[in-house]
Formats: C-alpha cells, sequence, structure tokens
C-alpha cells in the first residue's frame, strides 16, 4: 500500500460574502503526479494557499495531515520548512538579477556574513543541469523566457529540498516545446520522489502526465480519478474531467430576452495581436467573428485564452501589438487606432478587472460616470456639475445601484454595485457594441441577476452585445451563438441551442495540433 | 433625496478639506498672539501679498501637475531663466516693458513644450526630465545674464509688482476703492453660492440649512472685509493680488469644470482606466507641462519685479516651497486628490508661518526646521486620514 504523502480532510474556506471552498478533501500519494481540474473560480487556487499557508491556519476549517502528521501552517515559510513549495502562475523572480541570484533569493550562500559569489554560482549551476536548463548562471533572468524561467522557479524550488511540489498552471503560458520539456522534468523528478501536485487546464497534458486527478466544481470534491488505467480506457478520462467539470444544471438564473436580431454590426477578419513583450508570441491568431444587432455573442475560453486581449486589441488597440486584421462597423472597415476613435466608432469595453481598468476608485460615482462621455455634459467648455449628478441619478434608479448619493466614493461600493458603476460609465457613451468581459466577476447572485437583466434590455434595444466568460453556465445562459477560443484561435461557432458543456470544453481546451 | 446637513457633517464629511482651514486659522491665531498682532497689522499684510505671491502661482501649477500624478523640480530654475530674458529684453536691448513680458512667457511656453516632450512622448517619469531641467535651466539662465545680476527695471516693469491701484475713490487715510472692490467681490460671491444653492435644490441635491447657508456667507464676508480694511489702511490694493485672484479663479475653474481639468483627476486617480475611456494621456501630460512653463513665467516676472533685478541664483528652493504648498494644501502624494485652493491655503500657512517667524527673529535654521516638521505633519494626516476612510469602507 502506497503512503499519502498528503491528506487534506473536509476544508471549508469563507471570505465574507462568499464559500470558497466546502468541505473539500484531497488525499494525495507519496511519489505521484496529482492533477487537480476544474473552472476558474471553482476554488483550485484557494485550496493550495490553505495548503501552503498563504491562509493561515485558523483562517479555515478542517485538517491537513502532511507525512501523517496534524500541520497548520501560518505562513509560507512554516510549509517550505516542511518542503512544501509552491510555483505561481505569476512567476516571482527579480528580473534585473541573474538566475544565480534569483535561485538563492533569501537563501543566500554566505561565507562569514559575505556572499560567497564563486559559491551560489557553482551550485545554481548544478541545479540548472538538474531541470536542464542550458544557460550562464550570471544571466539576468528578465533576458530569459517564460519557459526558462519557469525552470528558474523549479530550480530555485530544489534548494528548499522540496517533496511536494504545487504547480498553479506552469503551462499556461508557455509553448508546446517548453510545456513539452517541463513536464518531462516533472516526471524526472516523480522518479527522484519528489510528489508534484499541477493545477491545468490543459486536460490533454494532464491525461499525458498525472497519475491521478481530483476535479472540484463550485468550491467542493466531485471525484478523484485514478489515470493510471490500460491504454484502451485512456481515451475515457477526458471525457469524463470535462463532466466532472461542468455537471451542473443550469437553473433559471437566467430571464428570458425577446431581442429582434437585426443586421450585422460589427465583424473582424483575420485578427492577429502579439504580445506586447515578447514578440515572438502570438497572443490572437487569425480570429474572425461577427455579432448583429439585438444579438448577444459569448466568448467562451479558460485562461490564458486570448479571450481579454482579444477584446482589448480591437477596442483602441489598448492591448498588444503588431496588431494586423479588418474590424468592421455596420459594414464599413473602420480604423480604431486609439480608445477615443473606438468610443466614437460606438464599442464600449467592461474590462474584467474593474478596479484596475474600469473606475477611479477615489471619485465619486458621478465623476465616475461621466468620465467615458464628459462633452455630453459640457456645454461651452464648462462642466454642469448639477447635470452630471442628473445623469448618475438617472442611473442609479435605472440600474439599481444601491448607494445612499452619487456623490458617494466608488471605491466603497461593493462589487455588484461597482459593476454597475462601470456599465452606467460605458452606456452613457452610448454605444453600438458592448464588449462585457467577466460582466459578473466577483459580483454575488443577486447583483448578477440584475446585469443579466440589463445585458437583456440592452439586446432589446438593437444594441450588439460579446460576453466574454470563463463561466460555461454564463455564457450558455445568456449568448444566442458562441465562440470557443483556445490558446488565441476561435476553434468553434456554437448555436446556443446546440450547445452543450461538455461539447464547449471540449473545444476550448483543445490543443494546437 | 434633498436634504439638509448641520454643522458637524459638514466638518466631518470631508476632513481632508476641512482640516486645512481649521490648521490655517490655528496658525493665524497663534502666530497673531505670537507676534502681538504685529501679523495681521496693515502694513505686514501688504508685505505678506507681495512676498509670497510668486510661491503661490508656482503652487497652482504645481497643484494640477502633482494630480496627475507627477512631480516638477524645475520651476525655481525657470522662474530665474524667465526673469533672466526679461531683463535682458528690457535692459539689456531697452526694449519695451511688455516685450519683456512677452519673452518671458514665450521662454516659460518653451520650457513647458521641452519637458511635456520627455515626459508625455517618451515617457520619461517627470521626477528625471524635471531634475534635469532643473540643472539646464539654471545654466541657461547663467549664459543669458553672462553670470551677472541686471537691473533695474524701468518703472512699468516694476509696477507688475510693487504697485498699487490706490486712491481711485479717494479716503481719508484710507484706500475707498479697496474697500469697494472688496464688497463688489462679497456681493458676487454671495450671489453665486445662493444660485448653487437653488440649483442644486432643482436637481434635488443636498444642501446645508439656510441658517447655515448665510453664516457661512457671513463669515467670507467678514473676513475678506476685515482684510481689505488693512489694506485699504496701508498702501492699498496691490496689481499682484489681482493678477493671484484671477489665477486662483480660473484655475479653479478649469481644474473643476473643464473636460482637460477632469482628465487630470481621472489621470492621477487611475491612468489605466483613463486610458481605457479615452483620455488622450499624452496630450494632457504636454498640456499640463506647457501650463507649468507659462506660470513659472508669470512667476518669474512677478519676482524679478519684485526684487527689481534678475539674478542667476534668482528662485533657488523655489520648487520646494511649492510641492510643499500642495502637499499641505491637501494634495494626495500617490495623485488623484488635490485642489486649487488648498494648494493656496497650504501655500498661506506656509507664508504666515515663516512671516510670523521673522518677525518674531527667529533665525532662518529654526525656520527651516518648523517648516520641514509641519510638511511632514500635513503629510501624516493625509495618509492617516486615507487609512481611517478605508477602514471605515
Amino acid at each position: 500500500m502506497t503512503e499519502h504523502i498528503l491528506v487534506m480532510r473536509s476544508i471549508t474556506k469563507r471570505f465574507p460574502g462568499v464559500i470558497a471552498l466546502k468541505d473539500v478533501s484531497l488525499t494525495v500519494d507519496d511519489g505521484e503526479i496529482h492533477a487537480i481540474c476544474g473552472e476558474n473560480g471553482a476554488g483550485k487556487s484557494t485550496l493550495m494557499k490553505v495548503l501552503s499557508g498563504v491562509e493561515p491556519a485558523g483562517s479555515y476549517e478542517g485538517e491537513i495531515h502532511y507525512r501523517g502528521r496534524p500541520v497548520s501552517f501560518s505562513s509560507i515559510n512554516e510549509s517550505e520548512a516542511e518542503g512544501i513549495v509552491i510555483i505561481h502562475q505569476e512567476l516571482a523572480l527579480v528580473p534585473h538579477l541573474s538566475i544565480a541570484e534569483n535561485i538563492f533569493l533569501g537563501n543566500e550562500q554566505t561565507r562569514g556574513g559575505v556572499i560567497s559569489w564563486h559559491e551560489t554560482n557553482a551550485r545554481a549551476a548544478e541545479l540548472m543541469a538538474r531541470v536542464g536548463l542550458d544557460e550562464n548562471p550570471v544571466t539576468l533572468v528578465g533576458q530569459l523566457g517564460v519557459g526558462k524561467q519557469q525552470l528558474v522557479e523549479i530550480a530555485k524550488a530544489l534548494t528548499k529540498n522540496v517533496s511536494l511540489l504545487i504547480l498553479d498552471e506552469p503551462t499556461a503560458a508557455l509553448n508546446d516545446d517548453d510545456s513539452e520539456h517541463l513536464l518531462g522534468l516533472i516526471r524526472g523528478l516523480r522518479d527522484e520522489g519528489v510528489t508534484s501536485i499541477i493545477i491545468s487546464h490543459k486536460l490533454g497534458e494532464i491525461a499525458a502526465v498525472a497519475d491521478a486527478t481530483t476535479v472540484i466544481r463550485d468550491g467542493s470534491t466531485i471525484e478523484t480519478i485514478d489515470m493510471r488505467v490500460p491504454d484502451d480506457e485512456k481515451s475515457t478520462l477526458v471525457p469524463r474531467i470535462i463532466k466532472g467539470m461542468v455537471g451542473r444544471d443550469i437553473d433559471s438564473l437566467y430571464p428570458e430576452r425577446h431581442a429582434e436580431i437585426g443586421e450585422e454590426i460589427f465583424r473582424i477578419e483575420d485578427w492577429h495581436v502579439t504580445h506586447p513583450t515578447q514578440p515572438d508570441r502570438l497572443l490572437v491568431d487569425g480570429a474572425a467573428l461577427n455579432v448583429r444587432a439585438g444579438e448577444v455573442v459569448g466568448i467562451a475560453g479558460l485562461m490564458g485564452a486570448g479571450r481579454t486581449e482579444l477584446a482589448m486589441s480591437v477596442f483602441g488597440h489598448s492591448y498588444g501589438r503588431d496588431i494586423t486584421g479588418t474590424a468592421y462597423m455596420h459594414g464599413k472597415p473602420v480604423l480604431m487606432r486609439t480608445v477615443s476613435e473606438a468610443i466614437d466608432a460606438g464599442i464600449a469595453y467592461v474590462s474584467e478587472d474593474r478596479k484596475q481598468f474600469g473606475l477611479n476608485l477615489i471619485q465619486d460615482i458621478r465623476t465616475n460616470v461621466t468620465s467615458a462621455a464628459l462633452s455630453k455634459v459640457t456645454s461651452r467648455g464648462w462642466i454642469d456639475g448639477n447635470e452630471e449628478i442628473a445623469v448618475a441619478e438617472r442611473y442609479r434608479s435605472s440600474l439599481n445601484i444601491k448607494t445612499p448619493t452619487v456623490m458617494a466614493q466608488v471605491g466603497k461600493l461593493s462589487g455588484g454595485n461597482q459593476q454597475k458603476v462601470v456599465l452606467s460609465k460605458w452606456l452613457y457613451t452610448e454605444p453600438d457594441l458592448l464588449i462585457l468581459d467577466e460582466p459578473t466577476r466577483g459580483v454575488d447572485v443577486g447583483a448578477k441577476f440584475e446585469i443579466y437583466s440589463i445585458i437583456n434590455e440592452l439586446a432589446e434595444a438593437g444594441k450588439a452585445i460579446i460576453v466574454i466568460s470563463s463561466e460555461l453556465p454564463e455564457v450558455m445562459g445568456l449568448a444566442d451563438r458562441i465562440y470557443t477560443l483556445s490558446t488565441g484561435r476561435i476553434t468553434g461557432e456554437v448555436a446556443a441551442q446546440d450547445a452543450t458543456q461538455e461539447r464547449l470544453m471540449e473545444l476550448m481546451t483543445m490543443e494546437r495540433e | 433625496m434633498a436634504g439638509t446637513s448641520n454643522i458637524k457633517e459638514l466638518l466631518t464629511r470631508n476632513l481632508r478639506q476641512s482640516g486645512i482651514y481649521i490648521a490655517f486659522v490655528f496658525i493665524i491665531v497663534l502666530f497673531t498672539i505670537l507676534t502681538g498682532g504685529a501679523l495681521l497689522s496693515p502694513g505686514n499684510l501688504t508685505n505678506l501679498v507681495l512676498q509670497y505671491s510668486y510661491i503661490l502661482i508656482l503652487a497652482i501649477g504645481m497643484v494640477l501637475i502633482i494630480v496627475a500624478g507627477h512631480i516638477d523640480l524645475s520651476v525655481g530654475s525657470v522662474v530665474a531663466l524667465t526673469g533672466g530674458v526679461a531683463a535682458v529684453v528690457v535692459i539689456g536691448n531697452g526694449l519695451p516693458w511688455w516685450v519683456g513680458v512677452l519673452a518671458a512667457l514665450g521662454t516659460g511656453v518653451l520650457v513647458g513644450l521641452w519637458q511635456g516632450f520627455w515626459v508625455a512622448y517618451v515617457g520619461i517619469p517627470a521626477f528625471i526630465v524635471t531634475l534635469a531641467g532643473m540643472l539646464i535651466f539654471r545654466g541657461l539662465t547663467m549664459q543669458v545674464l553672462g553670470n551677472v545680476s541686471l537691473s533695474p527695471f524701468p518703472e512699468q516693469y516694476q509696477y507688475i509688482s510693487g504697485g498699487f491701484l490706490n486712491g481711485l475713490f479717494g479716503g481719508d487715510g484710507y484706500d475707498a476703492f479697496t474697500l469697494f472692490l472688496a464688497a463688489a467681490l462679497v456681493v458676487v460671491f454671495a450671489i453665486q453660492q445662493y444660485r448653487g444653492r437653488l440649483a442644486k435644490l432643482k436637481y434635488k441635491q443636498p444642501v446645508e440649512a439656510l441658517v447655515l447657508f448665510w453664516l457661512k456667507t457671513a463669515v467670507v464676508a467678514l473676513v475678506v472685509m476685515a482684510f481689505a480694511w488693512q489694506l485699504a489702511h496701508s498702501r492699498g490694493l496691490p496689481v499682484v493680488l489681482i493678477l493671484l485672484a484671477a489665477l486662483v479663479l480660473i484655475y479653479g475653474f478649469i481644474s473643476q469644470r473643464t473636460i482637460f481639468g477632469r482628465h487630470i483627476y481621472a489621470m492621477g486617480g487611475n491612468l489605466q482606466a483613463a486610458q481605457l475611456s479615452g483620455v488622450k494621456t499624452r496630450r494632457v501630460n504636454m498640456l499640463l507641462f506647457v501650463n507649468m512653463g507659462l506660470l513659472s513665467a508669470v512667476a518669474g516676472i512677478v519676482y524679478s519685479a519684485r526684487s527689481n533685478s534678475a539674478q542667476p541664483g534668482a528662485g533657488n528652493m523655489f520648487e520646494l516651497d511649492a510641492i510643499a504648498a500642495a502637499f499641505i494644501g491637501g494634495a494626495a502624494v500617490t495623485g488623484g486628490i488635490g485642489k486649487v485652493h488648498g494648494a493656496i491655503i497650504g501655500g498661506l500657512i506656509m507664508a504666515v508661518m515663516s512671516n510670523g517667524m521673522q518677525i518674531m527673529g527667529i533665525d532662518q535654521s529654526t525656520q527651516s526646521v518648523v517648516r520641514g516638521v509641519v510638511l511632514l505633519l500635513a503629510v501624516a494626516f493625509d495618509v492617516w486620514n486615507k487609512k481611517r476612510s478605508t477602514s471605515a469602507a
């Protein structure tokens, strides 16, 4: 019988207003590669934060046994001392330091209180050989590609005598060769006795590398699948994982819509976007799509598929570089090289990250609502403050923003109300096309329903709407037509009535041949 | 929801703004007592206006720069350069005084274009650009002036900061015109306020109770009239005060009621959100620095007119006074918050403190320490206030 290196039992984690994890259990055998699958927001990352002590003991319920002993970590240092190392999706490296300096950051090789560069670089070279990183130890990390940076992270983990390595979406930003190398390395570490937990959306990869897979949905464990099956049964594994990830009913959360679908409003053809700092990485690869008046079009894709990059590049080239392709509004080609040109063309983009890209949190609701269409409250150069208030009041009542006054600071509103302020701001520009990027992220159920109703009203008013979401039920509940996006390519177009979650997930996880 | 608010609400609702007025009143009272009333004497009040006007002019531009999330370290050098150019034109070449003024203003705009280019279009942090500007423009001043002071300016030029409107309406031992102008100002202010209140009521916005409204207006009227009374009993109405008042009014409006002004606050509050709302951030940055250059030129003209000379070392450390005025006046270190009238009050707090300490005969070194401590406390208050408001959310 194999020994369990890790047993997490009945973990429940509450955030204000939300239960992120309910009664989750996870058992990992010693020396295996254990995958965790689930939709965005299912609770995978939270579970790993609980394990590594980022969420300190006491802030959650349940117990954790590691190597047969109960443990309660209250910081990441304590879990690292036990050999549990987590590598986050956003790498925690210092670009201006060398590979060797990064590997030993916080664990400097000193002799008599002075850093010994000879030892640092020599030991770094050994570790780099172990992870297959063929570079000079004094090369700056910023000069490496993401794949090699990932290897530096793993080398850094090895210095901490890692016995349980957690990788959060390690291949999301990697090309196929780098992914292949990384997975090979993880297999090699398994043979040396290192247990790994991999969080990943790429199911093909998981089928190839994992010994067991735990599926999490809506903060609960669905099942743990033994992946060590005979080859002829392998093909059943991925469908089973998909079913587990999405097997949730679409309830009556989505109000009905009676919109008349009219003429085409917006179309893009052969759209390409390159990463802003990595010129060899194509984020959007030949995308084409269209949306008509009164129509809600969904874009379904997992994290890193290029959803936001596609939307922002359309919206006045506000993300990426070397953007090529043609955009049409009302059948005519339009050039939108700046955001103000995009707004003038009749496009509005509601960002997935309202705090960073949508709102001025230190200002009041009034100022935020008018900020994208100030000229509408301006006459002869003067802004009419009272007219602004009237506008904001109008949206406060029509969108039901819960606040005592429109002079309240936006930063003090709840997520749902903040989202309504962002929506107000863009509705006030009177766009023909609204691109909504994760419109209900961080929003409670009641406000979700209200936002869905607003989307329906807009479609009924003849606007064209694109909804980007990683929650499949949301896309299916809202959209008339769904495009699936995977690794920057549009992999499918499915009419709402033909869409099943399994079908979509399959298209969304389709990897490049 | 129409409603009225009481005094307590009025004070606590915006501690950042009301705190600065309370501090200002406190400092005036404190130094009036410490100087045995000399601070508020007619002659000294007039002096105060003349002596600190250029810092206040600089503070108006600086607070906008700070709200946008930048800083300008070069304004002291630009004051020297523009004053120097005016002197070379007027004193060196014997051209009329107004040619000198135009040349100085033109120089200020050129300086602004130069710095705006590096900040807005090349993307170099304003701290670096204006640090370089501080060295460059100081050097250029020395070259323009040939390393010597130029003086004296013709009388008309001196009049810009040394002139008084006096005796237009006569008066025995006092200037009736000053009082008349102040009274007119008070009436206009009261009408404006009352119309604003009516408009707010029309839009069903909360306003303060009518009693409170008249009380507030009466206090403002009283302060303005008392100030004018003192000025009228000295040399009359300084020309530079009219200039300053006009600038405060104009820039108050620009910052609060134009699209350009709104964009400055939007950029300082959240640059990325501003860009994604269609704000042309480069153009706004360019305009901001051109404006700062222009105001530095105005300050340069006022300063050179007051000192009746252009010196290579003029305006040294002015940038620090202007920056301190903005921060004491409630501008946020992280940008997005700050008001023109706040910066003016901040500048006046510094002015009253310096002036009061001078009257008391406190030596320069101690003055410097006190001013430093006050700046530190003002920003500490801002940080504390921010923490308080986030924890209340």
